[in-house]
């Protein structure tokens, strides 16, 4: 429990107040260890998102704790890496300015800046589109330089809002194969929030299901599935059930019978 | 990292002015100008002919009076709406970024703008005498009136999404006004000059109908008493094209200013 990279802690949150309030989150307690990758799935509503918004210092809770290497989370900062579905991608910069501009925030030298910059932009393979602005991207180039912006940065956590939800499947696939080939080198922790079953079991260490109305945790499942992870898991029968045993739990159904 | 290979690079974004469009335009007005030559050929209407326009334009232009009338009114607008923007863009920022300052900002120009600049003339004059102050402050309100309200409006409406990556970044308010707000809202305030462009160049013409020595209005004005119409029209012809080339000036450097906008 120590060396919990992120905490939950009987974390509720609600909405307005009086006759109008709304609870989005009750009684949410669970860990996330460092260096572990964790999805989080579930119904619209059950507060996923505001959950990750609450670790990145997005949004407060109403009460319980959020902690982030054992200190309370109380505002935005560098170490925890936002990817937003999105993309977020400042529109009068260049892809290069984009990713640089978490650096300027560190007080980077210029050429230090261009070269960090560089690097990460070679690692998602928009090197050549450095100079390039946002407009003339696809969807996936522009994920891509999300996650090289957020990278760029250095951060101990990775925290992914359905980042892949608006691509075409083909591309979510790459994308989901980058980012494990990239967390097999540093990793990182990563809370991701997807409402893909398939994708959450397939990059996961664990699986978190939350339920909706109002938001709680529904069920953890741990994915005992090897690294690394390609086509041939993927299309394996242990996954197939493991994703069977996520779908049921989703999907509010008896999950004991499994 | 493997390199994914989904690249798609989007087409440059259609140019507004194709030749295709000049070349219409071009024959709309040679068309719209043969209409007129013929109903006055025809005696349909007391007009002047194209070609007397014409000639006293070239007079006009040889003796110099259209070149002090068109510098007499440009200065009015170019100083009137210079000082106009300078001053809305902070109050616009202000108002968009402090909840306060709109709560008090806000009733006055929701007020002012319905008023309509040229009733504030006869004021101005009583109290501003009748020189230059009366006309560049009314053309001043017009232009100020016009870019405050965008440029709060670009305020408000940048998207929360930008706000928050840049925040989880590690950025300050300040940063995030400087290198998020100001350039989201460019394109707005962009616009709001336009407009504002727009109405201090309508503004100063009918100020200098009412009070004025000297300005493209005065001269339509004079030409009036003396039933001249050519001279009527040549000065309209000179606001016309004059607005034309502001505008088009804006439009430019909108275009260079806010390139990377998507344009559906």
């Amino acid at each position: 429990m120590a060396e919990a990279k992120i905490s939950f802690r009987n974390v509720a949150k609600v909405f307005g107040a009086g006759a109008n309030a709304f609870t989005a989150i009750q009684n949410l307690t669970f860990d996330i260890d460092d260096g572990e990758i964790v999805t989080v799935v579930g119904p619209s509503g059950c507060g996923k998102s505001t959950a990750m918004n609450m670790v990145a210092g997005l949004m407060s809770q109403s009460s319980g704790e959020v902690l982030v290497d054992g200190k309370p989370v109380s505002r935005p900062g560098p170490d925890r890496g936002v990817i937003f579905q999105q993309y977020a991608l400042f529109p009068w910069m260049t892809v290069r300015e984009n990713v640089e501009f978490g650096l300027k925030l560190q007080k980077l030298g210029k050429v230090e800046r261009r070269q960090r910059a560089m690097h990460y932009l070679g690692l998602v393979g928009l090197a050549d589109f450095a100079d390039s602005y946002p407009k003339t991207l696809s969807g996936g180039m522009k994920q891509r330089c999300a996650i090289a912006r957020a990278y760029a940065v250095n951060p101990t956590v990775l925290l992914m809002d359905e980042p892949f939800g608006a691509l075409d499947a083909l591309t979510r696939v790459k994308l989901q194969n980058q980012l494990l080939e990239t967390w097999s080198k540093d990793k990182r922790t990563v809370m991701f929030i997807t409402h893909d079953v398939d994708e959450a079991v397939y990059i996961a260490h664990r699986v978190i299901v939350l339920a909706a109305n109002p938001g709680r945790l529904q069920e953890i499942i741990n994915v005992d599935l090897p690294f690394p992870r390609d086509d041939e898991v993927r299309l394996s029968p242990e996954f197939a059930e493991i994703r069977n045993r996520v779908w049921r739990a989703v999907y509010h159904r008896d999950t004991e019978a499994a | 990292m493997s390199v994914v290979s989904d690249i798609a690079v989007s087409e440059p974004g259609n140019r507004r002015w194709a030749p295709g469009n000049l070349f219409w335009a071009a024959l709309s007005f040679a068309g719209g100008i043969g209409l007129w030559w013929l109903a006055t050929v025809a005696g349909f209407s007391e007009l002047p002919t194209p070609w007397s326009v014409l000639t006293r334009l070239i007079e006009l232009g040889i003796d110099g009076q259209l070149w002090l009338d068109m510098y007499a009114s440009l200065r009015r607008v170019l100083i009137g709406f210079a000082l106009g923007s300078i001053l809305a863009v902070p109050v616009g920022f202000l108002m968009g970024w402090y909840n306060i300052a709109r709560a008090l900002i806000d009733p006055w120009i929701q007020f002012f703008r319905v008023i309509p600049p040229l009733a504030i003339i006869p004021l101005a004059i009583v109290t501003m005498g009748i020189d230059e102050t009366p006309k560049i402050f009314v053309i001043f309100l017009a232009a100020f009136l016009s870019a405050v309200v965008s440029t709060y409006q670009g305020v408000i409406s940048v998207d929360k999404t930008y706000i928050n990556a840049a925040r989880v970044l590690g950025a300050s308010d300040g940063t995030i006004f400087a290198r998020v707000i100001i350039p989201a809202s460019t394109p707005f305030i962009l616009v709001g000059f336009r407009i504002g462009l727009g109405s201090a160049w309508a503004t100063v013409v009918a100020a200098e109908l009412i009070a004025a020595q000297s300005g493209l209005g005065f001269r339509m004005q004079q030409a009036q008493l003396y039933y001249d119409l050519p001279t009527i029209f040549v000065s309209l012809v000179a606001i016309g094209i004059l607005g034309l080339i502001m505008d088009r000036v804006v439009v430019r450097v909108e275009e260079r200013l806010t390139h990377w906008q998507e344009r559906v």
